[in-house]
C-alpha cells in the first residue's frame, strides 16, 4: 500500500480538487500536474492518486466524463461539481487558518 | 454525508449497483491510459520498453492492487449494506415462517385497526369534503340560544348581514341539504341535494367540468332562479353522462329547472353523511323546503352555513368579530333575535351533519384501537423473546467472530423494519377495505346508502408509518436488549440457558401477559357497558307506542301540489285510510317523534309568567292532526285532542306537555289559559304526557303542539295505528293513494320501532366496532396467555415428571397450570379493574342510564375473561396432564 505518509491528511484532496478547478483533465494530467506544482515534494504517488480521485467521485465533488484523449484514445476527464467547488472553498479557508496559525507558532523566538 | 450529496451521486451510486461490469472495465480503462501514457514518457526518456513498463507498473504500485483500492473508495455504502441486510433480514425470517406470519398477522390487526379508524376520523371530522379548497380554515355557522347549548339554524337576513359585515372572512356560504324524488324517465328515485347560496361553487373552489356554476344574484328573489347543477354520479347514472346535459330541463319538486352543470368526479357537497346529488340556488328555497318563503323573514331559522376564515386568523378572533355583528343584529332585531347568538364551530363539532352524530363514537375508537395496537405489540414482543431465546447462539457466534454491537443491532432493526412494513402494507389494505365500512352499520334511509367514506390520506398514511416506525424500534430493540449482555465464553461453552436467564424472560412474558389481559379486560369492560347502555335505551319507553303504528310521506311537495291541492287529498286520503281493514286510526304530523329533520322553534310569551329579562323563552312545536295522541298513544293528561273542528277558520289552539306546564304554569292547570306563538295568542286546550322528540337520551323538555290546519304543511307523515303486518298496510296505502292520483310516490314506509331504532343506530355502531375490536383483542390476549402457559409447560417439563412420580396425578397437574393462568389473568384484571374504571367514564356521552363503574358489566367481563384464560389453559395442561414421568426424569 503506498499511502502518501507524509502528506498531511486531506491535503492530497485539497490539491486535486484545485488542480481539477483549473479545467477538466484525466488522471495522467492530473498526475503530471501534481508533480509539477509541488516540485516533487509531496511525493504523491500515482498509486495514491487514482483511489483519491474515486473516492471525491463518490463524494460528489468531482464529476468524470469520457472523452477523447487526442490518438484515438478514450479517458477519463474530471471536472469540478457546484459542491467541490464549496469544499475546496471551504479546505481552502481551513488551510489557510491552520497554516497561519502553524507558522506564527513556529515564527515563535524562544525565550 | 450531506443529502446534497446524497442526490448529487445517486446516479453514481446507481451505476456502482447495477452495472457493476461497466464500471470495473472503466477502471482498467482508466488505469491502463496511464500506464500507457507513462510507459511512453519513460521511452522518450530513453528507456528500453521492458524498463518503461516495469518502472511504470512500479510507480502506480501494483495494477490490480490499485484497481482494489479504487473500488474500496467507491466504497461498500449505506444503501449497499442495506440491500444486504435487507437480503439476510427475509433469509431469517423465511427460515422461521410461522413465528414471521403471526408477527405480521397480529401487527396488520393492530395497523390495520389504527388506519381504518383515523381514516374515518379523517374522512368525517377533519377533512370531509375531499374536493373542497382550504378546508383547515373552514368553520361551521350555528346560532345559539341563550340558556340552551348546541346549534340551531340561522335566518337568510342574519346570514347577509355576517357576510357583508365580516372582516376576517374570506367566504360565507350557505348549504342547506334538502331532497327530492327525481323522476328521469319512468324511474324514480330520492335524491338528496343542498340549498345553496349562489357564491357556493366559487367559495368551496369547485369548478364543474360541463357549464357553470351560480352566477351573484341567483340567491334573490322567489323562485327567481329555477336551475340546477348536478353531480357527476347523478350525471353519469341517471342521464347515462350525456355530452349534451347543459340547457336541457329537469322537473324537481315538479318545478321545471335548468341543468346548468355537472360538478367534477370525486365532489360529494358539503354535508357529513350523504353525498349530494344536485344543487340549487337558495331563491329556489320555497320550492323545497317547507314552510313558504323564508329569504326576508328573519325569524325563519333554516340555513346552514359555513365560513372561511382569512389565513392566519384563529377562530376566536372571528368569533369575537361576529359575536358584535350578533349582538347589533340583536339589538337592532329584537323580535326576532333578542337571546341570539351566532357560534363557529371546528368542521369535526359542526352540529347540524352526521359528525357531531359519530364524533363521540369515533372518539371512543380512537382509544380503543390504540388499545388493540398495544395488546398486538404486547403478543409480537411475547414472539420475539421467544425467538431471540432461540437465536441467542446464533448472536454469540456472530459477536464471537467479530461483529459489532452496533451491526447487530442494524440487522435486528432490518428485520424489525421488515415485519413492520409487511405490517402496515396490510393494514393500510385493512383500512382500505373497511373505508365504507360504517355507512354499512348505519341503517340507510329512503333506500338511501348514507355516505361515509374513510379518507386514506397523507396524514393517515403519516400515521401508520409512524406506528409502523415504532413497531420497527420494539420489534428490534428487545431482541438486541436481550443480546445486548451476552457473556460470550459463558453462553458458548453451555449449550443450555442459563437458569437465571430463563426466569427472567418467563417473568418478562408473563409481565406482557398481564399488560395484555388488563388491557383487553378494559374493552370487555367497555363493551359490556356500551352493550348494556344500548338494551337500556332500547327498553326505554319513548312516551309513544312504537310495535304497531307505521308511518310513511306521499311525495306531493316533489308534485308540485299547492296548498289547496294538497289539503284536499290530505283529507281525502285520511278518510280512506280510517276505512281500511285493519287500520284503529290515523294522523298526520310535520314530524313523527325521533325522525330525520328538526322541529320548528318559536318565541313565545305566557300570560303570568314573568321570563327573567335577557331571556327569550323558545320552545319547539309540532304541527299535527286530529287523532295523533290516539294514533301515536301519547297519554293526555287532562283537556282534549285536536278535531278537525280545529282548521285555519276556528280559534287557535295548542296542546303542552307536562314539562312545559311545570315550568311556564308552575303546575297550574294551564287549559283555558292562552300561550303567544309566532307572534299570535293561541288557548291552551290540553296537556299531553312527556315524550322524547330528538332522540332517546334526551331529558324531559318543554314541548307543544298545534293544530296541522292551523299551521299548513304539505306533505306531512302519515301515521297509521294497526294491527295489520307492514307490508299489507303498505300495499293498500299504495292502492288508496295511486286512487287519487296515480303520478305520486310513497316513501319508505316503517314502524315507529324502526325510526326509533335508527336514531339509536349510533350506539349500535359503537357497540358493533367496540365489540368486534374487544373480541379481537381478546383472541390476541388469549394467544398470548396459550404461548405463555404451553412454554411454562415445555420449560418445566421435568418438575412435572417429578411431581407426578411423587403421586400427583392427571388432575392435579391440569389444575396447577390451570391456576398458573388464572393467577396472570387475575393480576391482569386487578390491574384493568383500575385502570377501567378510570378510563370507563371517557365513555360519558355514549352511555345512557349506566355507571361508567357499572358492577354488571364490569363482572361480565370478568366471567368472558375466566372462561376465556380456562380455554387459552386446557391445552397447556393437558399436556402437562399427560407428562410421563419415567421418560421426562431420564431425559
Amino acid at each position: 500500500m503506498s499511502k502518501p505518509s507524509d502528506l498531511v491528511q486531506g491535503t492530497l484532496d485539497m490539491l486535486i480538487l484545485k488542480i481539477v478547478a483549473l479545467e477538466p483533465m484525466n488522471g495522467w494530467a492530473i498526475s503530471q500536474r501534481l508533480k509539477l506544482i509541488s516540485s516533487d515534494v509531496l511525493g504523491v504517488s500515482d498509486g495514491s492518486l487514482y483511489p483519491a480521485l474515486h473516492k471525491l467521485e463518490r463524494r460528489g465533488w468531482i464529476t468524470a466524463q469520457w472523452k477523447s484523449s487526442g490518438n484515438n484514445r478514450r479517458a477519463k476527464f474530471y471536472s469540478l461539481t457546484r459542491l467541490g467547488r464549496r469544499q475546496l472553498e471551504k479546505e481552502t479557508a481551513d488551510w489557510n487558518r491552520i497554516s497561519t496559525a502553524i507558522s506564527s507558532i513556529v515564527k515563535l523566538k524562544e525565550a | 454525508m450531506s443529502f446534497e450529496q446524497w442526490l448529487y451521486t445517486l446516479p453514481l451510486r446507481w451505476r456502482d449497483r447495477f452495472r457493476g461490469r461497466q464500471v470495473d472495465r472503466d477502471l482498467s480503462d482508466e488505469l491502463r491510459d496511464h500506464l500507457e501514457q507513462q510507459i511512453q514518457a519513460n521511452l522518450e526518456k530513453g528507456m528500453s520498453m521492458e524498463d518503461a513498463q516495469q518502472a511504470a507498473l512500479h510507480a502506480l504500485g501494483g495494477f490490480t492492487q490499485i484497481e482494489q483500492q479504487c473500488r474500496d473508495a467507491r466504497g461498500q455504502n449505506f444503501i449497499e449494506n442495506a440491500i444486504q441486510d435487507l437480503r439476510f433480514g427475509f433469509r431469517q425470517l423465511g427460515r422461521s415462517p410461522g413465528f414471521s406470519v403471526l408477527t405480521i398477522l397480529c401487527l396488520t390487526l393492530g395497523i390495520g385497526a389504527n388506519a381504518a379508524v383515523f381514516s374515518w376520523a379523517e374522512g368525517i371530522l377533519f377533512r370531509p369534503y375531499p374536493a373542497v379548497a382550504h378546508q383547515e380554515r373552514l368553520l361551521a355557522v350555528a346560532g345559539t340560544a341563550r340558556g340552551e347549548s348546541g346549534g340551531t339554524p340561522t335566518s337568510w337576513p342574519d346570514f347577509l348581514d355576517l357576510q357583508r359585515n365580516c372582516t376576517l372572512c374570506d367566504t360565507f356560504f350557505v348549504s342547506k341539504i334538502t331532497g327530492t324524488t327525481l323522476s328521469i324517465g319512468d324511474h324514480a328515485d330520492v335524491a338528496t341535494g343542498s340549498i345553496v347560496s349562489a357564491n357556493y361553487f366559487d367559495a368551496i373552489g369547485v369548478h364543474p367540468i360541463l357549464g357553470r356554476g351560480f352566477e351573484p344574484g341567483e340567491d334573490i328573489g322567489n323562485n327567481s332562479h329555477p336551475v340546477v347543477v348536478i353531480s357527476y354520479d347523478l350525471w353519469q347514472k341517471r342521464f347515462k353522462g350525456d355530452a349534451k346535459i347543459v340547457g336541457k330541463m329537469q322537473r324537481l319538486n315538479n318545478v321545471p329547472h335548468t341543468i346548468i352543470g355537472v360538478t367534477p368526479q370525486g365532489f360529494y357537497g358539503t354535508f357529513v353523511g350523504w353525498a349530494m346529488n344536485f344543487w340549487v340556488p337558495a331563491s329556489m328555497e320555497e320550492t323545497f323546503e317547507s314552510g313558504g318563503y323564508k329569504l326576508e323573514d328573519r325569524g325563519a331559522r333554516w340555513i346552514e352555513a359555513y365560513v372561511r376564515v382569512k389565513p392566519a386568523v384563529t377562530r376566536a378572533q372571528v368569533q369575537a368579530e361576529i359575536t358584535a355583528i350578533a349582538t347589533r343584529l340583536e339589538a337592532n332585531y329584537p323580535a326576532t333575535n333578542r337571546g341570539r347568538s351566532i357560534k363557529l364551530w371546528p368542521l369535526w363539532q359542526t352540529p347540524f351533519n352526521n359528525a357531531a352524530t359519530l364524533l363521540p363514537t369515533l372518539q371512543i375508537m380512537m382509544a380503543v384501537v390504540a388499545f388493540v395496537l398495544l395488546i398486538a405489540c404486547a403478543n409480537v414482543g411475547n414472539l420475539l423473546l421467544v425467538r431471540s431465546f432461540a437465536r441467542r447462539h446464533e448472536m454469540t457466534v456472530r459477536m464471537a467472530i467479530g461483529a459489532t454491537g452496533r451491526r447487530l443491532l442494524k440487522q435486528l432493526l432490518t428485520e424489525g423494519l421488515i415485519l413492520a412494513g409487511f405490517g402496515a402494507a396490510g393494514g393500510l389494505i385493512v383500512a382500505y377495505w373497511s373505508r365504507h365500512a360504517l355507512a354499512l352499520l348505519l341503517p340507510a334511509r329512503n333506500g338511501t346508502m348514507m355516505y361515509l367514506p374513510g379518507e386514506i390520506d397523507w396524514h393517515v398514511l403519516l400515521l401508520s408509518a409512524a406506528i409502523c416506525l415504532a413497531a420497527t424500534l420494539v420489534l428490534g430493540l428487545v431482541p438486541a436488549f436481550q443480546s445486548r449482555n451476552i457473556d460470550l465464553a459463558g453462553a458458548l461453552k453451555s449449550e443450555s440457558a442459563g437458569v437465571t436467564a430463563a426466569r427472567r424472560k418467563t417473568w418478562m412474558r408473563s409481565g406482557l401477559v398481564v399488560f395484555q389481559v388488563c388491557l383487553s379486560f378494559i374493552l370487555l369492560a367497555g363493551a359490556m357497558l356500551l352493550l348494556e347502555s344500548l338494551e337500556k335505551i332500547r327498553n326505554t319507553s319513548p312516551g309513544f307506542s312504537t310495535r304497531r303504528v307505521v308511518q310513511t310521506r306521499a311525495s306531493l311537495v316533489a308534485a308540485g301540489y299547492d296548498d289547496q291541492r294538497a289539503k284536499t287529498f290530505q283529507d281525502e286520503l285520511i278518510d280512506r285510510v280510517r276505512a281500511l281493514p285493519g287500520v284503529e286510526s290515523a294522523a298526520y304530523a310535520r314530524l313523527t317523534p325521533l325522525g330525520y329533520g328538526s322541529y320548528s322553534s318559536t318565541p313565545i310569551a305566557v300570560d303570568g309568567y314573568e321570563a327573567p329579562p335577557e331571556e327569550q323563552p323558545t320552545v319547539e312545536f309540532n304541527e299535527v292532526g286530529p287523532a295523533y295522541f290516539a294514533t301515536l298513544g301519547i297519554p293526555l293528561l287532562s283537556g282534549r285532542e285536536f278535531t278537525r273542528a280545529d282548521d285555519e277558520n276556528a280559534a287557535l289552539v295548542a296542546i303542552v306537555n307536562r314539562t312545559m306546564k311545570a315550568r311556564y304554569w308552575r303546575n297550574q292547570d294551564p287549559i283555558g289559559r292562552r300561550l303567544q306563538v309566532k307572534g299570535k295568542w293561541v288557548r291552551v286546550i290540553g296537556v299531553a304526557a312527556d315524550s322524547k322528540y330528538e332522540n332517546m337520551r334526551e331529558d324531559p323538555k318543554p314541548f307543544f303542539y298545534v293544530p296541522l290546519l292551523q299551521d299548513f304543511v304539505r306533505g306531512p307523515v302519515l301515521n297509521i295505528r294497526t294491527t295489520e303486518p307492514l307490508q299489507n298496510i303498505s300495499s293498500a296505502l299504495l292502492r288508496e293513494v295511486h286512487a287519487l292520483d296515480a303520478n305520486l310516490a310513497l316513501y319508505e314506509m316503517i314502524t315507529l320501532q324502526e325510526q326509533v331504532d335508527r336514531s339509536t343506530s349510533p350506539q349500535l355502531v359503537a357497540v358493533t366496532l367496540v365489540s368486534i375490536l374487544a373480541g379481537l383483542a381478546l383472541l390476541l390476549a388469549a394467544v398470548g396467555l396459550y404461548g405463555v402457559m404451553s412454554y411454562a409447560v415445555a420449560q418445566s417439563m421435568r418438575e412435572l415428571g417429578l411431581r407426578m412420580a411423587l403421586g400427583a396425578n392427571s388432575a392435579d397437574l391440569l389444575r396447577l397450570v390451570i391456576s398458573r393462568g388464572l393467577r396472570l389473568t387475575a393480576a391482569g384484571v386487578f390491574f384493568g379493574a383500575f385502570a377501567g374504571l378510570g378510563l370507563t367514564r371517557l365513555l360519558g356521552k355514549l352511555l345512557y342510564n349506566v355507571s361508567p363503574s357499572d358492577p354488571r358489566a364490569f363482572g361480565a367481563a370478568l366471567a368472558v375473561m375466566t372462561i376465556t384464560t380456562v380455554a387459552a389453559c386446557l391445552f397447556p395442561g393437558w399436556r402437562a396432564a399427560r407428562t410421563d414421568p419415567a421418560r421426562v426424569l431420564r431425559d
